[in-house]
């Protein structure tokens, strides 16, 4: 007699399923008509941890820094716009500073990565705004953060196709410092 | 050695000694009886029915395909979602359905067909099953969890590669290769040990029935073609997770290499699928021609040439990758040489129902239906061995017009034969003659009208693996036309599944016998007791069960109280050695669940590596402690020495 | 039970037949319409082998459909030693005529390769293709360096004249492939590979990627554009030329549109300063009847669309959206469509 479906030891999988499946979908969303954070206004820079009141963030930011497909998108603006020619690519630094260390001169949480894009800094980083869209450059933000390790490990790129670059130094810790 | 039982009248059972033979040889009750079970036959079901899951899983797949195709600029699927479609409709197909089926009855019929008791190790054979269902449900879980695989089955790098294919989708991909693959071999091995060693005496080489033989051909072919796909699979993991260059033109690599090591192993495993399927239909025919096969020989030495030549013709996959041109020849003669032994097996076929008084039931249908599609999608296969065509045709409709004839055609076609002569055997009741009848011709006219269309959409500029096409293309009437045998295809494998359980309800009592043939297996019950045949039968000709008598001879001799197996000799079987096999054990599965634990957490962290084999020695251990005999084994064994 | 099925072999292959005759009405992408002698011989290799293998399908197929009435209608199956030397002289008969069919095919198949083959020529039109995820980079290589120009998706051909194109893929494999022409070539991240064509026949021929290449592989069109000598002479002078300075104020402003905002980041327009090598080059886009590699009409509604809103016409493409307001929007229109 042909058995038929297998018995209660695999319904007792689903629960674990389920909970494999926040991580996973987080990791490996894709979409292509996306509204990404901060479309619609400048996202709030703060330059201390102390505020008066409740701390406002757009939770649609970790999105993309937890997203392994925003950063591997970021990495192929990072070479596409460029941004290899100062800071060389895997971030190592040359006319521009090293990416993929300790230090953030103007700080390290996705807001500041941004804001040092879209306005540019003295002594060399130009001003992206208007030049790039705002999803561009959250891709970038979360590629970039990704160097010295501040996203999930599951998000950081394997090696590239080009030229082997320098390994990424992942032992930043998130740190603020200002000029 | 056997000897005659010198208290017993010609040394055959008596029913308190069968009633023993059958407790020792039974699987364990319930649910852990399920888990443990070691017989050939309760594996090998449950291996067929998990390969049609993936079967109608696949189905559906291809259900979304046709249905996306079947207008253009349709917005059933989104690029993302149909480039995961496809993959996983290939990757089903080929990876989890094809050869696991295929492997799956060689495990029910070759140890029935051959006459002995069970494949020659059993706990081994469980462990292929395991592994097996852990890698199918690893892959789908994948792609429920938006984690499914989408550069395609065959994963061409560098789109698969790390910088072109980010997440964990290809690895998801690359780690079931390597559950399948060692299922796979599992299977072969021990197919081939059975086939070679553990005969019914008097089955000489000569004797071995031409299914038995495809077997032992496409075990071999398994044997040689999965190592590469492993090793390929294995270079894109280690590429995508620790920083190799194996693909990687920048720093010396080639994608090229993958493409070599896949088709290395990928023209075989299409053989794979057909070798078996040609042997299905050479020991059909006979049962419905009423007539024994013409060219035994020939058919063998097709069978053994089609595996051999199968491993030079991988290049004409890669006819259009600019490669040297002299070198390009060698496989294009090749591939135009491996349809001779193809067309003398047809013709053999041909002439036996020629010379015989057919008789039509639904296994000879679905037989001449496979005959008719296959030689129409060999005749494709000889166009595209030509270099200047398969340059026009290559990745386009015209090649998967071509594929499926010779899948769909030439693979599922005999299987369902297959299905339809030994499901009585598997579950003693016939499947229905006249849903049997409706499956079929759904099913023939299904695959012409979906397949037949594209080899024109192929010419006509339609190219593979494209989610959707331009209206001003003029695809879309062959497309809908396509589409509309897609549904006819469903319709007829729901009508197959409504037969199925219909007929295991309901279906009419099969008896041992039903259709009247040849092979050893229809000479004991159907479904087959757990130890197959109470006295091993002495064979004296090709056709055992149409030469036997009711006295014909039998093996006396071997234990009832533990399992003892016949070993006989290689060319001429004559009875060798007495075989000791294991009984029920957890320790398969524990295995399977350790390897799993390897590869599947390897995917996310390399500790898996570390974690998993720290897991498989223990199991390995439980399986391989030695076991202390019960007395009564002991004193049967002292008293025979 | 015993009656023998309907016959079902030879409608298929007439049908076949009929259908590969409707064809040969010119299609601008056909495998069996061949406007060169590359793709005319590969045609011809394509009838001989639908031919015989036609040929051979009805009558293998025949024999089968015969052996099941004739076996049908026997009282007792045909068997012993004189059964089988007769069956054996005619299954060794089809084996022999099966090898010496395909030992044919074998010849002319070499043949008709060497033939391909040997249509290379050092004189020949060199063009450039490089493929990139889902476009077409084309640069005409001339050996005097003045002489060469970029540009995408739409390659002009003189009639009559041999071409050589090299491919390279700047990311992935994809496959370079115009049915009328010649059969396709793949292009091999590490590799250059060469083909060579000739088009007899002035026309516009369609070609598209046929290597699975991402998102867009469907939408990774392109034209070959067949022209008369001369009028191949002129697109060709007018390719080399610079782009065309805004004449109005209106193409101004789009000009400042385009400089100013993501435009020039990706697109290159010779003559102006954008230079960027990301995405296809602009500088004669109005001289192009197609855009979003061959997939979209060049018309201003077009062209608007897809400026606006790449991703609704090629979901995954890399172009981003860009909101403009509607004067931008009309002034970077007239602008793009002054580059000719």
């Amino acid at each position: 007699m042909m058995r038929t479906t297998a018995p209660s030891h695999l319904r007792a999988l689903a629960p674990a399923l389920a909970l494999l499946a926040l991580g996973a979908c987080q990791r490996e969303q894709r979409s292509f008509q996306e509204t990404p954070p901060g479309a619609t206004a400048f996202p709030a820079v703060q330059t201390t941890d102390i505020q008066a009141g409740p701390k406002t963030v757009d939770p649609a930011v970790n999105t993309y820094q937890e997203n392994r497909v925003a950063v591997s998108q970021g990495q192929t603006w990072y070479t596409s716009f460029n941004c290899a020619g100062c800071h060389a690519p895997g971030g190592g630094g040359g006319m521009g500073v090293p990416l993929n260390d300790a230090e953030w001169i103007y700080g390290s949480d996705p807001e500041n990565v941004f804001a040092t894009i879209v306005e540019g800094r003295p002594n060399g980083m130009p001003s992206f705004r208007g030049r790039l869209s705002n999803t561009q450059i959250w891709q970038l933000v979360a590629y970039v953060r990704s160097m010295s390790g501040l996203t999930p490990k599951d998000t950081w790129s394997p090696r590239s196709d080009h030229m082997q670059e320098g390994r990424p130094n992942r032992t930043a810790q998130p740190q603020r410092q200002l000029p | 050695m056997a000897s005659t039982e010198a208290h017993l009248p010609a040394g055959l059972l008596s029913p308190a000694e069968r009633e023993l033979l059958h407790q020792t040889w039974s699987d364990r009750p319930g649910f852990w009886g399920w888990v443990t079970a070691v017989d050939h036959k309760s594996v090998a079901k449950r291996y067929i029915f998990t390969a049609f899951l993936f079967f109608i899983l696949g189905g559906l797949e291809a259900a979304a395909i046709r249905a996306q195709l079947a207008r253009p600029e349709n917005h059933l699927l989104d690029p993302d979602q149909y480039n995961q479609i496809f993959t996983m409709h290939g990757t089903t197909m080929m990876f989890l359905f094809g050869v696991p089926v295929q492997l799956a009855m060689a495990i029910y019929l070759v140890p029935l067909m051959v006459g002995t008791r069970n494949i020659s190790f059993p706990r081994l054979n469980a462990l292929g099953y395991w592994t097996y269902l852990i890698g199918g449900l690893f892959l789908y879980s994948g792609f429920i969890l938006n984690t499914g695989p989408d550069a395609g089955w065959f994963s061409y790098v560098p789109l698969a590669g790390p910088q072109f294919s980010a997440g964990k989708r290809v690895d998801v991909w690359a780690q079931t290769v390597t559950f399948t693959e060692i299922a796979a071999l599992i299977a072969a091995v021990e197919l081939i040990v059975t086939i070679l060693k553990q005969r019914a005496p008097g089955m000489s080489l000569n004797r071995i029935p031409v299914y038995v033989w495809a077997v032992l051909v496409t075990s071999f072919v398994v044997l040689f073609a999965m190592p590469s796909v492993a090793l390929a699979s294995m270079m894109l993991a280690m590429d995508r997770l620790v920083g190799s260059h194996f693909f990687n033109p920048a720093e010396g690599g080639d994608p090229l290499l993958w493409q070599h090591l896949y088709w290395f192993f990928g023209h075989p495993e299409v053989y794979i699928m057909f070798i078996p399927a040609a042997g299905f239909v050479s020991d059909i025919i006979p049962v419905f021609a009423r007539r024994k096969m013409f060219g035994h020989t020939a058919l063998v030495l097709s069978l053994v040439a089609t595996g051999f030549v199968s491993f030079g013709l991988w290049v004409h996959h890669m006819f259009t990758t600019g490669l040297p041109q002299l070198g390009q020849s060698f496989f294009t003669g090749a591939s135009l040489m491996i349809a001779i032994p193809s067309g003398v097996q047809v013709f053999c076929w041909i002439a036996t129902l020629w010379a015989g008084r057919p008789r039509f039931a639904t296994p000879l249908l679905f037989v001449i239906g496979f005959i008719v599609l296959f030689v129409c999608g060999g005749i494709t296969g000889v166009m595209v061995a030509s270099v200047p065509f398969d340059q026009q045709a290559h990745d386009t409709y015209f090649i998967v017009a071509h594929l499926h004839y010779v899948q769909v055609g030439a693979f599922v076609f005999p299987l369902f034969a297959a299905i339809y002569f030994w499901f009585p055997k598997m579950t003693g009741r016939l499947l229905s003659e006249r849903l049997g009848k409706w499956n079929f011709w759904l099913f023939f006219i299904g695959v012409n009208v979906t397949f037949f269309p594209q080899h024109f959409l192929g010419l006509m500029g339609m190219t593979r693996r494209v989610y959707t096409y331009l209206p001003e293309t003029g695809w879309g009437p062959l497309n809908l036309l396509s589409s509309v045998g897609a549904a006819m295809i469903g319709v007829s494998v729901l009508v197959f599944i409504a037969n199925v359980f219909l007929s295991l309800r309901e279906g009419v009592p099969a008896g041992d016998d039903p259709w009247g043939a040849h092979t050893l297996e229809w000479a004991t019950a159907s479904p087959p007791p757990p130890f197959n045949f109470a006295h091993l039968p002495v064979v004296g000709g090709l056709y055992p069960n149409w030469e036997r008598g009711a006295d014909a001879p039998v093996v006396t001799g071997l234990g009832n109280s533990h399992r003892e197996v016949l070993a006989t000799t290689v060319m001429d079987a004559v009875p060798d050695a007495i075989q000791t096999h294991p009984g029920p054990s957890v320790a398969p599965l524990l295995v399977a669940l350790a390897i799993g634990v390897t590869f599947i957490t390897g995917v996310f962290t390399p500790w898996g590596f570390v974690v998993g084999p720290v897991l498989l020695f223990p199991t390995m251990l439980m399986w391989l402690w030695p076991r202390r005999k019960p007395a009564a084994e002991r004193a049967w064994c002292e008293e025979r020495v | 039970m015993t009656r023998p099925p309907p016959r079902p072999g030879r409608a298929p292959a007439l049908l076949a037949l009929a259908a590969l005759a409707s064809a040969c009405a010119h299609s601008d992408m056909s495998a069996v319409d061949p406007a060169g002698p590359q793709a005319g011989r590969i045609a011809g290799m394509t009838w001989y082998l639908t031919i015989v293998g036609t040929v051979v399908f009805i009558i293998t197929i025949g024999f089968l459909l015969y052996a099941l009435w004739r076996g049908n209608r026997r009282v007792e199956s045909y068997a012993g030693e004189g059964a089988e030397r007769h069956i054996r002289r005619w299954v060794i008969g089809a084996t022999a005529v099966t090898t010496a069919i395909l030992l044919v095919t074998l010849v002319y198949d070499f043949a008709t390769g060497r033939a391909l083959a040997r249509f290379a020529e050092p004189d020949a039109l060199t063009i450039r293709v490089t493929g990139h995820q889902w476009w077409w980079q084309a640069q005409y290589i001339d050996p005097d360096p003045s002489k060469r120009f970029e540009t995408a998706n739409e390659i002009h051909v003189p009639v009559g004249r041999r071409v050589r194109i090299e491919v390279r893929a700047a990311d992935v494999i994809h496959s370079f492939w115009v049915p009328n022409l010649h059969g396709k070539v793949d292009l091999i991240p590490g590799y250059t590979n060469t083909t060579y064509f000739r088009a007899d026949r002035a026309g516009i021929y369609h070609g598209r990627c046929a290597e699975f290449c991402g998102y867009q592989h469907a939408r990774m069109d392109f034209l070959v554009i067949a022209d008369p000598p001369a009028r191949f002479a002129g697109w060709y002078r007018d390719q080399l030329r610079s782009s065309v300075p805004p004449a109005d104020s209106v193409r101004q402003v789009g000009e400042q549109v385009f400089m100013g905002t993501r435009c020039a980041m990706c697109h290159a327009i010779r003559g102006t300063e954008a230079g960027s090598r990301v995405g296809p080059d602009l500088t004669h886009l109005a001289s192009r009847g197609t855009i979003a590699s061959a997939t979209l009409p060049n018309t201003r509604g077009h062209l608007a669309g897809w400026v606006l809103d790449p991703q609704s016409q090629k979901p995954g493409v890399y172009m981003p959206p860009n909101q403009l307001k509607p004067d931008e929007l009309h002034a970077l229109l007239s602008y793009l469509q002054s580059l000719k």
